[in-house]
């Protein structure tokens, strides 16, 4: 199982904070996106949002990035602390 | 990055605000060797992008900050010598010319001091999950990331 959490404006758009997913065949950031737009047709287009970022277990990563079982994977918009 | 290396007294995500006093007397408490204290004090404005505002939402990813954070202080520690870090950024509600981040470095001579301090600072607003809700005179708005905060970064490469 991969937890998937969101933050900030993201998680307002989806009206999501956290789901999880259960799949063999999600092994990189890019297809657990696809997957969970697959399941929720309707997160489409703030997925396609080429700013969004990335991390597995609290590290920033790109699309490319591996991910397994008992991974924590964020996603976020850019971030603006400071 | 190991989780080791976060070490807690030297990053706080606090709700409650931070004393400048107290924070300088910390990194100059039995600190003999350090000449210089450089602090940072970022508080929250009046106005962005031309718009009045009343206050700010300051949201986090918990633990991920922290890491964030650590790994930014590692890099200025073998970037720059030198002595004590401390990096302070509030979460929450907070209003008009409230405190929001503290960043206090010390060093055997200024320019260390000064120079990591800017590093953490530029590093901080790019690379720690933060974000900023802000309460306009039009409603509620998240912040949009500025290139500019991006390039300033990268001038660190």
């Amino acid at each position: 199982m991969i937890k998937v959490v969101f933050f900030a404006a993201l998680r307002e758009q989806l009206d999501c904070h956290e789901t999880s997913l259960t799949s063999a065949d999600i092994t990189t950031i890019n297809q657990l996106k696809k997957a969970l737009v697959a399941l929720n047709p309707s997160w489409s287009k703030h997925f396609e949002n080429k700013a969004l970022l990335s991390a597995v277990n609290h590290d920033m990563v790109d699309g490319e990035y591996s991910i397994k079982s008992g991974d924590e994977v964020a996603f976020f918009p850019p971030v603006t602390g400071g | 990055m190991s989780d080791k290396l976060i070490k807690p007294l030297e990053i706080s995500i606090q709700i409650a605000d931070f004393s400048l006093a107290e924070e300088v007397a910390l990194l100059e408490k039995d600190n003999a060797i350090d000449g210089a204290v450089v602090t940072f004090t970022g508080r929250v404005r009046n106005k962005n992008e031309g718009l009045r505002v009343s206050g700010l939402f300051l949201e986090h990813y918990p633990q991920m900050t922290e890491r964030a954070l650590a790994e930014i202080i590692e890099t200025a520690k073998q970037r720059w010598n030198i002595g004590r870090v401390k990096v302070i950024h509030r979460i929450g509600q907070l209003n008009i010319g409230d405190q929001i981040v503290f960043v206090g470095v010390t060093s055997e001579h200024r320019q260390d001091a000064f120079a990591a301090n800017e590093f953490i600072m530029d590093y901080l607003k790019v690379k720690a999950p933060f974000w900023k809700k802000e309460l306009t005179e039009e409603g509620e708005k998240w912040l949009a990331a500025r290139n500019a905060d991006q390039d300033k970064a990268k001038q660190w490469n």
